[in-house]
């Protein structure tokens, strides 16, 4: 040990010698609190490995941003070191502790000695391990030093691209935009910040933060950083985008600074393990800030901290009280944008999620009670109550009595007697006041509306406007119908599922309308009441946006059911069923042996011929999908979708080719109708036969779309169904040529598609609407047929692309593999999860 | 974390509104959900109705809705909501430094009810 080096204490100095190891906010936050109980007691040197004075971390983004100076965010000055006897070492981080002499060694070689050591090192920053990950020009955000860096890029204009869509890589990818870069978010996971917010307030984030000029790709997994003369030029991302940058950003996550604790052999999982009073397993040696792990957990924000200095430094020289852990709450520092979320939002079972949007203001707030108490709150575009919502969570009190105006916030629910009831409150509004802001309908108006007869929420819709547009007073018109009209109230038409106060008609109308482009975006504008929709809502509007924007929209497949995830059938036990396509029921000795030897090869458990004249598989692992697809496509054969609300069969019979009764080529034409409809993707399943003269061997006539040939040309049949209630087919009309007959056959495909509900299949609409309005829709406009046929045939070109092939080229293996596998009763010491 | 704790692996390999299964060798197979929210829940794959595959149902919120009859279980407890009644176990799970850990004990005990008739 270097022994000339030790520092000696002064003479006659009594004082237990305190040594701090990291000159950040929790090591001097803890000094001062040990200052303002005892200024006395210790002889106190810090360590920095920064070469400045402690300052405020968290102020760096308005320093990016260029809101703040350095200056602005110095917490101590080196007056304060001063002023306190405080030697403060800076640019020269401690390489070493030695427990057993009490001395820590700094890099520059400078041995001190303690008897009461504290380390307070922080988080480093971590770094996702992809090539390229070394170049000059990636950068992380935790430092001044780092903010210095990423403003010398920003002086030079361009690309910046920030790795990472949490708290941090906004707000550096928020300072570089306002510095006038072009800035690029990767973010790993499908919405910003999961963390911290639930899908609706992620994509409303998202929203903002397009709009404001930043590109955010979701999804997006780095491969690698690409450079040139050692500089970064670019970030390449697992599905070979490129996206050009200047300077990159890794904002992906910290890990606590562990090493130097580790090295000197104490306790340390994730961070370093320290108890109720911040003491390590070496009593001498205490430990604070986010390098700790105190109850299974580490922190990222600086409140838990301040709270485990207090208890720091009542323990180190005052009457321990003990710290217990914290509750935390998060805000997102870019200037414009409110938002705010604490606690646990997961929900479930025994919460009660209450969801409040406002579409016109933007505003979407989420509140979570747990046996009458909050426990979670999530609050996008207004976050005045987050504190009030915070404090009540930390209190955990009792919200039972202002349960009913939770959401509406302080100001309402705290006005106590009349005005914790919301009926009451929209009692007390006045007859001029701006009950829905859409259509500009007055209180009054919707009273008068109601009295003059309208008694359902969708009769005031349709009468007076209000709450017809984005709904979001939907709960106010409610209010008025149950004051004006107590228990008389009508409940309207069916709502598409109990999320939502819309119909079906009114969702797809206004997706259209409105321009809504995805799920989130049609639960906030047409303001949900739950904050991710539930199994019947998921589904239908992944298909309304799929039906209104083909080719823009992209397929939500966590909003399909499993039979439309896996493209087969699930079965009673859990195996799946595979139904190949065989055109119009026609099939080869070639297609049949590829059946066979696949059946074989996989172990097919039953080989069946459906009703729909195709061959079904049953028993096959959703494991052996992939493969057995890979099969199949190898003889020239695609999916049949027998498990789609989407074009299922196309029956045909023999036809003129073959029967002594057959009038055309009721064979030929089914072939070129499944080929042009197959990969649709509609309402509910459609199915279509062509049967080759009357006698109807096809039994076109219960089917969704059917053709009967004759002499003079083709009968065109719709709306026929067997299932439980069997409902046999209306004449659409007659055509001469097959041409006609496929055209007319898009056309019915596209307005069903359009019109219909989902899950709705064509005999119950057609009963709902009535054949005369099909027809007047198909054939009023005599070019009707042909503009739905072209919808039909554009989105067509999106749709045809076997989903097969592409499983079976690997795309979402995932859905197919065990995670892993588990053998409980290990021989010898082994790895127990494979993988 | 090791010993009690068994480490199946990154969060990342779980998609959110997405589902993995993890079989146990002379066990019931578990699955394991990511909700949209960020939560991860696991269960025995098992529903309690007549042991559909819940790995393979919607998720929304909390609750998954079973494949083959539509009931729809919670996440956190195993219970089926609504008018139905059944329970299906869950394994206690945690999430640290990216990577997810199951529950040694209750991986190896857990069994499914009976399926209803
Ligand atoms: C395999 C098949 C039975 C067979 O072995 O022949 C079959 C099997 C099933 N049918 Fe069917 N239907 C099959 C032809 C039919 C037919 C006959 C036809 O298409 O000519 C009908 C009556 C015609 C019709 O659809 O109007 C038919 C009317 C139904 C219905 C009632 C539909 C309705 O609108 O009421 C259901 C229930 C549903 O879809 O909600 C149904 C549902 C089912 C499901 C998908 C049940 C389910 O949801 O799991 C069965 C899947 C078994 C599997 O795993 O493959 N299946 N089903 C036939 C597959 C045809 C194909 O090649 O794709
Ligand atoms: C850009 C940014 C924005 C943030 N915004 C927020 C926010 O809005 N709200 C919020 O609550 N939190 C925010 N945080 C987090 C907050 O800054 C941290 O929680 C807090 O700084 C942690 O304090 P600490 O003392 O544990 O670590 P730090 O403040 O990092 O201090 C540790 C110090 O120890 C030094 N050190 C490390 N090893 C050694 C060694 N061997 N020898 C000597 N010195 C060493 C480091 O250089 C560092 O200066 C933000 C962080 C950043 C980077
Ligand atoms: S008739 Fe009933 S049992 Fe038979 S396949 Fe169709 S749905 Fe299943
Ligand atoms: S097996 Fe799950 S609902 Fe029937």
């Amino acid at each position: 040990m270097n022994a000339p080096n030790l520092v000696k204490i002064p003479e006659g100095d009594l004082r237990e010698r305190l040594v701090v190891v990291g000159n950040g906010m929790a090591g001097c936050r803890a000094v001062e609190e040990i200052l303002a109980r005892d200024a006395d007691r210790f002889a106190i040197t810090i360590f920095g490995a920064e070469p400045r004075v402690n300052y405020n971390r968290i102020m760096l983004s308005p320093v990016l941003a260029g809101e703040k100076q350095f200056d602005d965010i110095v917490i101590n000055t080196a007056e304060w070191y001063v002023e306190n006897d405080i030697t403060l070492i800076s640019g020269d981080p401690v390489v070493a502790i030695d427990r057993a002499a009490q001395t820590v060694t700094s890099a520059s070689g400078r041995i001190e000695a303690y008897d009461r050591l504290l380390i307070a090192t922080g988080s480093e920053p971590f770094i996702i391990p992809v090539p390229g990950k070394d170049l000059s020009g990636v950068v992380s955000f935790r430092d001044l030093d780092d903010v210095d860096k990423m403003l010398a890029a920003a002086a030079n204009g361009g690309h910046a691209v920030v790795i990472g869509g949490g708290l941090l890589g906004l707000e550096a990818a928020h300072g570089l935009s306002l510095r006038g870069m072009d800035v690029t978010v990767l973010h790993l996971m499908p919405t910003l910040m999961e963390r911290q917010l639930d899908e609706a307030a992620g994509w409303l984030l998202k929203s903002e933060l397009e709009r404001r000029g930043q590109t955010i790709l979701t999804g997006a997994d780095t491969a690698e950083i690409l450079g040139k003369d050692g500089k970064v030029v670019g970030v390449k991302l697992k599905d070979g985008r490129e996206i050009p940058a200047s300077i990159v950003v890794m904002a992906v996550g910290i890990r606590p600074s562990t090493a130097l604790a580790r090295q000197a052999g104490l306790e340390v999982e994730r961070g370093i393990m320290v108890d109720d009073h911040m003491v390590t397993s070496d009593p001498a040696v205490m430990a604070v800030g986010e390098c700790v792990q105190h109850r299974g957990i580490c922190y990222g924000l600086v409140a838990p901290l301040w709270e485990m200095c207090r208890s720091l430094a009542d323990a180190a020289v005052a009457a321990p009280t003990g710290y217990t852990g914290s509750v935390t709450s998060t805000k997102l520092k870019v200037s414009g944008i409110d938002l705010f979320s604490a606690g646990d939002f997961s929900g479930g079972a025994d919460c009660e999620d209450i969801v409040m949007r406002d579409a016109a203001r933007g505003v979407y707030k989420r509140v979570i009670v747990k046996d009458n108490k909050l426990v979670g709150a999530v609050l996008y575009g207004d976050t005045a109550d987050g504190s009030w919502y915070f404090d009540l969570l930390k209190r955990e009190e009792d919200v039972s009595d202002i349960r009913e105006a939770l959401i509406f916030g302080q100001a309402f629910a705290q006005g106590g007697g009349a005005l914790a009831d919301p009926n009451a409150a929209v009692a007390a509004l006045s007859d001029d006041a701006e009950v829905c802001g859409c259509n500009g309908v007055t209180k009054g108006t919707v009273v008068s509306t109601i009295k003059g007869g309208a008694c359902s929420l969708d009769a005031v819709r349709s009468q007076c406007k209000a709450s017809a547009s984005c709904g979001s007073c939907t709960g106010l018109v409610e209010s008025l119908l149950k004051l004006t009209l107590g228990d008389d109230v009508k409940s309207g038409p069916k709502t598409l599922c109990k999320c939502t106060t819309f119909s079906h008609d009114d969702v797809r109308r206004l997706i259209v309308e409105k321009e809504l482009k995805a799920i989130p975006q049609v639960m906030q504008e047409l303001t949900w009441k739950t904050p991710d929709g539930c199994a019947s809502c998921r589904p239908a509007l992944n298909y309304y946006l799929l039906c209104a924007w083909p080719g823009e929209y992209v397929d939500d497949q966590q909003s399909r059911f499993v039979n439309e995830r896996m493209h087969a059938n699930i079965q009673k036990d859990g195996t799946y069923s595979v139904v190949p396509r065989m055109w119009g029921g026609v099939t080869t000795p070639d297609e049949l042996r590829a059946i066979a030897d696949a059946a074989d090869k996989y172990q097919a458990r039953l080989v069946k011929v459906t009703g729909g004249q195709r061959i079904d598989l049953f028993g096959i692992k959703k494991e052996d999908l992939p493969a057995i697809w890979g099969d199949l496509n190898a003889a020239g054969m695609v999916s049949g979708h027998a498990y789609g609300k989407s074009l299922r069969t196309v029956k045909t019979c023999v036809g003129s080719e073959w029967c002594r009764f057959g009038t055309q080529d009721s064979t030929g034409l089914g072939i070129k109708a499944e080929q042009m409809t197959w990969g649709s993707w509609m309402p509910h399943k459609f199915k279509i036969a062509v049967s080759g003269c009357p006698r109807n061997c096809a039994e076109a006539t219960i089917k969704d779309f059917g053709v009967i040939c004759v002499d003079s040309g083709y009968e065109l049949h719709v709306g026929g169904n067997g299932g439980i209630h069997v409902r046999a087919t209306d004449l659409l009309s007659k055509v001469t040529t097959e041409q006609e007959a496929l055209d007319v056959c898009a056309a019915f495909i596209q307005l069903y598609r359009e019109q219909a509900w989902y899950l709705e299949r064509t005999a119950p609409w057609i009963e709902r609407v009535g054949l005369d309005y099909v027809k007047a829709q198909l054939f009023d406009d005599p070019e009707a047929v042909a503009k739905l046929a072209e919808r039909f045939h554009y989105s067509q070109q999106f749709m045809q692309d076997d989903p097969w092939a592409r499983r079976a080229a690997g795309e979402d293996s995932e859905l197919h593999q065990h995670l892993a596998e588990f053998r409980p009763f290990p021989t010898m010491q082994m790895k127990e999860a494979a993988e | 974390m090791i010993g009690d704790w068994i480490d199946i692996g990154p969060t990342t390999q779980i998609s959110p509104g997405n589902a993995r299964t993890l079989p146990v060798q002379g066990g019931e197979e578990i699955a394991i959900f990511h909700t949209l929210d960020n939560q991860f829940y696991a269960l025995v794959n098992k529903c309690p109705h007549k042991h559909g595959p819940l790995s393979q149902g919607i998720v929304h919120g909390n609750v998954v809705t079973c494949p083959l009859h539509s009931w729809n279980i919670s996440l956190k407890t195993g219970e089926a909501l609504g008018d139905d009644k059944g329970c299906v176990p869950t394994i206690p799970i945690r999430e640290d430094a990216g990577r997810l850990y199951l529950k040694r004990d209750a991986l190896v005990s857990a069994k499914a009810p009976e399926a209803m008739a």
